[in-house]
């Protein structure tokens, strides 16, 4: 087992530096204009611009240009904003992560719940009317953009509804820090945790009824069920255990993807100070240093979290450890 | 799937093609599976639904030019009529300061306004056609480009195998590992800032090819990989085999014995694809790295609606609608292409 650990490590490490070419690539070696310009953002003095060159090495060849990218972006930790000047972009990102992980987090406790009540309901009463109306709800909850779910949800919570008994408690757009108070964080959390949640729910709820309706035709459910178990703990014992496997694996890809950028989208709709709005701010001032570094941290959590969950994933499934 | 209820002791009688009346019809596998979706009702729904949704769009000019009106054009002194009167399309608020303007509400009237104006006086609903015309164009043009790119992909690394499939895997491990939308960003913000030239091609900022190209790219590795990985097993097939036996050119041997043995894989990827690319699409165009102004997307007006949620929800509301439509009559059909190919096993 230890040495499928370190092989996957190695495959991690590897990706990783794979993905700094790329953003490297991207963002300084595209042909047709002039990286320092680009950096130093809208209206820049020819000053500036000269001196980026300068401090990025651009005159300088292409691998000694990523070194002194990745030396700035881990080492030194000493890249700085031109568009809001002089501000650390580093410490900018680290700030935002709270928000991010506090988002995600709650989300993925609503998805959890939601989708093993919706999989395994589904399941149960298989060709019922309540598995096609679950199974429709599902794929509604996937189709839906979610900014778009997030700006209905806003309509209803904040504007035509929010005089009424039902969302009169819901506060103004915004995060509130869990340090500054447990009530207030959680209140700004809730719709756009449900939100987050939706499409989660509606994606992991198919995926297990699959799941189950396949593990029902094993023989060893048959066994169980000649054995004369009752169909409860058929279900939750015998064939909910074998499904949840490839729910873990999903799990952690779709958690570390939605803290590495993919909340963004509900970030900006919600008005959440995490690493998605960072982005997104970043993106419309064309603050590219900022895009620079939430891009390759963010890449790199999600390349550490999905071999984390390939580590873990082994340590659970006996068939991987071979 | 399940076990017959009881076994069958008595032997079967006789085989229907024995029959010498009725010869026994053969029926080849791309029939059987047109058959089965037509039998499947939920897919001839959707795809009544997509086909009425491109319809729609493709009469966005029609329905301009009969109302009379240029959506891309600003609107911001004009008056409409109403039940007699002339309302400004842009009404002056009647609370607080009286400063800013409120657009028209829907009018819910096909002869103007029916979802009533965007903070530019421009009409939502011709807008919403010609924005899902775009939409559709490059979500459509995305998918071609992801899935030609994919094949030849998946294709070369799995035919050639050795060092070639070494080093296109491993570029396909980044691709994949690098979360799209952060990939999708890098590229706009890099892309959209200035024009670029690829040999013949010039590429302005607004192009719609910019969009069509990141879409395109970001969803590669999700169809390289199962195509590879199929590629693989046919490479070993006895009739590859014997067509490389029998000294046959590669391209021949790729174009006639491995590449149709593939296409079910990807037709089962296209509307899975388009789903996708719709979703993203719309997502870019939030975020202002998509569609670029003047021209209109769904998810340019659900930007554009942002500011008036409140006071005008329809601008927001409708263009969301069009893509749950869209998105949603895609995955019913995709599901049902899938049982109906039975690709079970390929893709994914």
């Amino acid at each position: 087992m230890l040495a499928t650990i370190v092989a996957r490590l190695g495959q991690m490490v590897f990706v990783m530096f794979g993905i700094s070419v790329l953003v490297f690539l991207i963002f300084f070696a595209t042909p047709g204009s002039d990286p320092a310009a680009r950096i130093a953002g809208r209206n820049a003095s020819p000053e500036t611009v000269a001196q980026i060159r300068e401090d990025f090495g651009f005159d300088r060849p292409l691998p000694v240009q990523y070194a002194v990218m990745m030396k700035r972006l881990f080492v030194t930790q000493d890249l700085t904003s031109f568009v809001n000047r002089g501000q650390k972009v580093i410490p900018e990102v680290l700030d935002a992560i709270p928000a991010t992980l506090s988002l995600v987090s709650g989300a993925a406790v609503l998805w959890v719940l939601g989708s093993l009540t919706v999989g395994v309901a589904a399941a149960a009463l298989r060709d019922t009317a309540v598995d096609r109306g679950l199974m429709i709800l599902s794929l509604i909850g996937i189709s839906a953009p979610v900014f778009w779910l997030g700006e209905v949800m806003n309509l209803l919570s904040q504007s035509r509804y929010h005089d009424t008994w039902l969302f009169s408690w819901v506060p103004g757009l915004g995060y509130v820090p869990l340090s500054d108070s447990v009530s207030g964080w959680f209140k700004a959390l809730v719709i756009p945790w449900i939100t987050l949640a939706v499409l989660y729910i509606g994606i992991y709820g198919r995926v297990l009824r699959a799941n189950l309706i396949e593990a029902y035709s094993e023989d060893y459910i048959r066994t169980a069920r000649a054995k004369g178990l009752s169909p409860t703990r058929i279900m939750l014992r015998h064939a909910l255990r074998t499904s949840l496997l490839p729910f873990v694996t999903m799990f952690g890809l779709d958690f570390g993807a939605l803290v590495g950028g993919a909340a963004l989208l509900t970030e900006v709709v919600f008005g959440i100070n995490g690493i998605g709005r960072l982005t997104f701010h970043a993106l419309q001032n064309l603050d590219l240093p900022v895009i620079l570094a939430t891009v390759i941290y963010a890449s790199f959590f999600v390349v550490a979290a999905n071999a984390l969950v390939d580590v873990l994933y082994a340590v659970i499934d006996p068939r991987v450890r071979a | 799937m399940s076990l017959p209820s009881e076994p069958v002791l008595a032997p079967a009688a006789e085989p229907a093609a024995a029959d010498p009346a009725r010869p026994a019809e053969g029926r080849g596998p791309w029939r059987t599976a047109w058959r089965r979706l037509r039998r499947n009702r939920s897919a001839m729904i959707s795809l009544a639904v997509l086909l009425a949704v491109v319809a729609l769009t493709l009469l966005a000019p029609a329905y301009a030019g009969w109302l009379g009106i240029d959506p891309f054009r600003s609107n911001l002194a004009g008056t409409w009529m109403i039940d007699g009167q002339s309302v400004p399309v842009m009404e002056p608020s009647t609370t607080g300061l009286g400063l800013g303007v409120t657009p028209i509400g829907p009018t819910w009237d096909l002869g103007g306004y029916f979802l009533g104006a965007d903070n530019q006086g421009r009409d939502v609903a011709a807008r919403l056609l010609y924005g899902g015309r775009n939409s559709l164009v490059i979500a459509g043009a995305a998918t071609v480009l992801c899935l030609m790119l994919a094949t030849l992909l998946g294709l070369v690394a799995g035919y050639m195998g050795g060092v070639v499939d070494m080093i296109l895997s491993r570029i396909l491990d980044v691709l994949w590992a690098f979360p799209v939308y952060l990939l999708a960003i890098s590229l706009s913000i890099v892309l959209l800032t200035s024009a670029f030239t690829i040999g013949p091609v010039t590429i302005t900022a607004g192009s719609l090819l910019l969009p069509i190209g990141i879409i395109g790219v970001i969803y590669v590795p999700y169809v390289a990989r199962p195509i590879r990985a199929q590629v693989l097993t046919l490479r070993q097939s006895e009739f590859v085999l014997a067509a490389i036996g029998l000294g046959l050119p590669t391209g021949r041997i790729l174009r006639k014995d491995v590449l149709p043995n593939l296409l079910p894989t990807l037709i089962v990827f296209v509307p899975i694809l388009l789903a996708l690319a719709i979703t993203t699409e719309s997502a870019l165009s939030y975020l202002s790295i998509g569609v670029q102004p003047p021209d209109a997307s769904w998810g340019t007006i659900i930007q554009d609606g942002q500011t008036l949620l409140y006071s005008r929800p329809w601008v927001a509301l409708a263009p969301g609608l069009a893509i749950v439509v869209t998105v949603l009559a895609l995955n019913v059909l995709g599901d049902a292409v899938r049982d109906a190919l039975d690709a079970r096993g390929h893709g994914r």
